[in-house]
């Protein structure tokens, strides 16, 4: 107990000097130039940027470090068998658990992306957030319930129930580790991103003390301390949401008449409208533009795109093992249930709030500015924040700007938390525990590889991160969602529901739908074709061109257009992809249309072939018990 | 698994246990194929039928909209009714098929 109190200080001592000698650095580094180049851009265009007031911003940070480090030490002390570890001795109520899986799903992209994409694109945005929310339908009636019935701490732990363990339990693992590090690297770079524009800590640093969070949480605190983080980040997150949004209806007086009558009457999103997003140079006679923006098409215009993203949400979610591995720490089918459905209202205001805040943040700031300060439009929050709380007092735009900061840094925490506990426990328990040592390891043995595996599993999760601070991640949530619905969820729903489901079906099904989701992916839009960019390019260029040789006189910022899109075609006119391609073969960004048929198929063909008697005798057992739950808290004592 | 064997494929041929069978998979995968089919015409209707999602029904705010907001509605909708449905039937069912066989 207290070696773990001294790392802990250690931790924190180590947070504080990270975040206190990061100022100097981000001045002096290289790593200072892309921070100094976006502040830049943004002078260029408009006067405005975020600019949060370090003090305040810092305390926050601080404030949150402390709360939860207090409460590792708490859980640190509760946290004696690997049934505290993995699944909090399957003692938390459903309530907390609703909170608690709010907040391991609400991920920073929820929070600053989708507010974002309304403030920008105004309808799609809201549009592209209602199937976050819907996923939890399957949740709720197909999952949760059989789930916590059936299984122990992992995914591989409901799989390998009636199956041959070790091949099942190794394939769950590959899926889990995979689906886990693609969303980690996406959240962590996220994080680096986020620390690094918000209040100028370097990409570095902001990853390492990220990750050291994370891992002091996940190994000491183990599902315990990862619970309660993400409840206080829910709690957190809400809070500033809710805040922000009664100060935008306030100016709207309350009414949503009159604030979809603001938005639509705007000139500044008219203007954003006509110029930016339908490239109108002049106004169609008698078009609404301010109207325009709260109808579809903007953002979204391949309904196929869409399609195939919604598949992977709806069953998708219900595959990602973080999410399934929340479903362990409640008591019972029934808390599972109420856990997820407390976690729909959280969840489904949140993404309603978000609207009034993407909107809110359209009319206030403008998409101009927004759009200005990050191409995302993921500063339309914070922006928000800064105008609102300063039309009332300097002081508190100042505040209100390192709350949502410190709600930021919140979320990123929970998110990776959950996702490294997954990760873990796919890699201690089901390898090694139960492939490597078949099984047989005392506790105390099962808890030391616990602990060490999130301590890996946390550390190659800040070397990736900091490799992959120049790549493009975008595409690598959308990828971890590909391989839940193509991967996880089939297996996990023909294991729970299909008699004639066996150890061939899990395999194949889990190997071919990972496989299939992230091949398309590497053949997809998502990646960069540099032909694709030189003909863009080409395109700028000629245009400029033209424009010189009929005499027109460049101006400063064109010529500099021209001599940077030449470069740019230069660069790429002889480039392929990573795999070698002109362009996408495949032609969505979500493969889920494709790639979650081919899984179920898999599963299924392969499960006719390979026919286990044994297996289909025992669908009995796992069929009685999912259903009744007979027999769960013996299994979770066992 | 260490504890007393049941003899499971009695209980998945006893009567009550096949009626919790029958009603609940009705219910989940019926309202489970609903809540899909109404997510899904969101994105349809958005690229088939623009015209639809853009008629204003209450000052500037159009169907598209209400459309999506009701989306988040019926989920919930459907999760009350699932919780309520379940404590009547389905829980009420698996209790009373636990005391008849004493399986705690």
């Amino acid at each position: 107990m207290r070696r773990f109190a001294l790392l802990i200080a250690l931790a924190l001592s180590l947070g504080v000097v990270i975040m206190s000698f990061a100022p100097n650095v981000s001045l002096a580094g290289p790593e200072g130039a892309l921070a100094s180049a976006i502040t830049a851009q943004a002078k260029a265009a408009t006067p405005t940027k975020v600019e949060a007031n370090r003090t305040i911003t810092i305390a926050m940070f601080l404030v949150i470090i402390a709360i939860t480090l207090g409460v590792v030490v708490w859980a640190a002390s509760r946290t004696k068998t690997t049934a505290d570890f993995y699944a909090a001795r399957g003692a938390i109520t459903g309530t907390q658990n609703g909170w608690a899986i709010a907040g391991d799903y609400m991920s920073a992209a929820s929070f600053l992306g989708i507010a974002g994409l309304i403030s920008l694109y105004g309808y799609d945005g809201f549009m592209y957030s209602v199937g976050w929310l819907v996923a939890y339908v399957t949740v709720l009636l197909i999952v949760a319930e059989p789930c916590r019935n059936a299984g122990k701490f992992t995914m591989g732990d409901i799989l390998s129930f009636r199956s041959n363990p070790k091949p099942v339990r190794a394939a769950a693992a590959i899926s889990t580790v995979a689906v886990s590090t693609f969303y980690l690297t996406a959240q962590m770079v996220g994080a680096g991103k986020l620390m690094e524009l918000l209040i100028g800590i370097p990409f570095k640093f902001a990853i390492s003390g990220v990750g050291a969070l994370m891992i002091v949480y996940v190994v000491f605190g183990g599902m315990i301390a990862t619970t309660w983080v993400q409840i206080i980040k829910a709690g957190l997150l809400m809070t500033g949401a809710t805040v922000l949004c009664v100060m935008v209806a306030a100016k709207a007086g309350f009414n949503p008449v009159q604030f979809f009558s603001d938005v639509a009457t705007n000139p500044q999103i008219k203007d954003w409208v006509q110029i930016q997003l339908l490239k109108d140079a002049i106004p169609k006679e008698g078009f609404d533009y301010g109207q325009r923006f709260l109808e579809p098409g903007l953002l979204l215009k391949d309904v196929w795109d869409q399609i195939s993203l919604g598949m992977a949400l709806v069953l998708g979610t219900a595959g990602m093992p973080h999410i399934l591995m929340r479903f362990f720490t409640v008591p019972t089918a029934q808390a599972a249930r109420k856990s997820v459905i407390i976690a729909m209202f959280i969840i489904g205001t949140f993404y309603i709030l978000t609207t009034l805040l993407g909107f809110g943040s359209a009319i206030n700031v403008s998409p101009q500015i927004i759009y200005a300060v990050d191409k995302g439009g993921n500063m339309a929050n914070m922006l928000l924040a800064q105008m609102l709380g300063n039309q009332i007092a300097p002081f508190l735009g100042d505040f209100l700007l390192a709350f949502l900061c410190a709600v930021a840094f919140a979320t990123i925490l929970a998110v990776v938390s959950g996702l490294v506990l997954a990760a873990s426990a796919a890699i201690s328990h089901d390898i090694y525990v139960n492939i490597i040592k078949g099984g047989h390891a005392d506790q105390s043995e099962q808890i030391r590889a616990a602990r060490i595996t999130s301590l890996i599993v946390g550390f190659v999760a800040v070397v990736i991160g900091i490799a992959a601070e120049r790549q493009n991640v975008a595409h690598l949530v959308a990828l971890a969602f590909a391989v839940a619905s193509s991967g996880n969820l089939p297996v996990v729903v023909l294991s729970l529901f299909w008699r004639r489901f066996n150890t061939a079906g899990i395999v194949a099904g889990l190997l071919i739908g990972t496989i299939v989701s992230i091949g398309l992916v590497l053949v997809s839009p998502n990646m960069i074709y540099p032909k694709v960019v030189a003909a863009g390019a080409q395109k700028i260029v000629t245009a400029l061109e033209t424009k010189e040789k009929g005499g027109a006189v460049l101006t400063e910022q064109e010529k500099a257009e021209l001599v940077k899109a030449k470069a740019q075609y230069q660069e790429n006119k002889d480039g392929t992809s990573s795999m070698g391609l002109d362009k996408p073969w495949f032609p969505l960004k979500n493969p889920g249309i494709v790639s979650i048929p081919v899984g179920f198929l898999a599963a299924i063909i392969f499960a006719l072939i390979f026919r286990s008697k044994k297996e289909e005798d025992a669908f009995d057992e796992l069929y009685v018990r999912q259903n009744t739950g007979v027999g769960v808290a013996k299994a979770i004592q066992h | 698994m260490a504890q007393k064997q049941e003899d499971w494929a009695a209980i998945a041929r006893n009567p009550k246990f096949i009626e919790i069978h029958k009603r609940k998979t009705a219910f989940l995968f019926g309202w489970w194929i609903f809540s899909t089919v109404y997510y899904f015409l969101l994105p349809i209707g958005a690229g088939a039928a623009p015209g639809f999602f853009s008629i204003k029904v209450i000052g500037t705010i159009n169907v598209g909209y209400l459309f999506a907001l009701s989306q988040f509605f019926v989920s919930w909708a459907i999760a009350i009714y699932y919780a309520s449905w379940a404590t009547r039937v389905s829980d009420r069912l698996t209790n009373e098929l636990i005391d008849e066989l004493k399986l705690r």
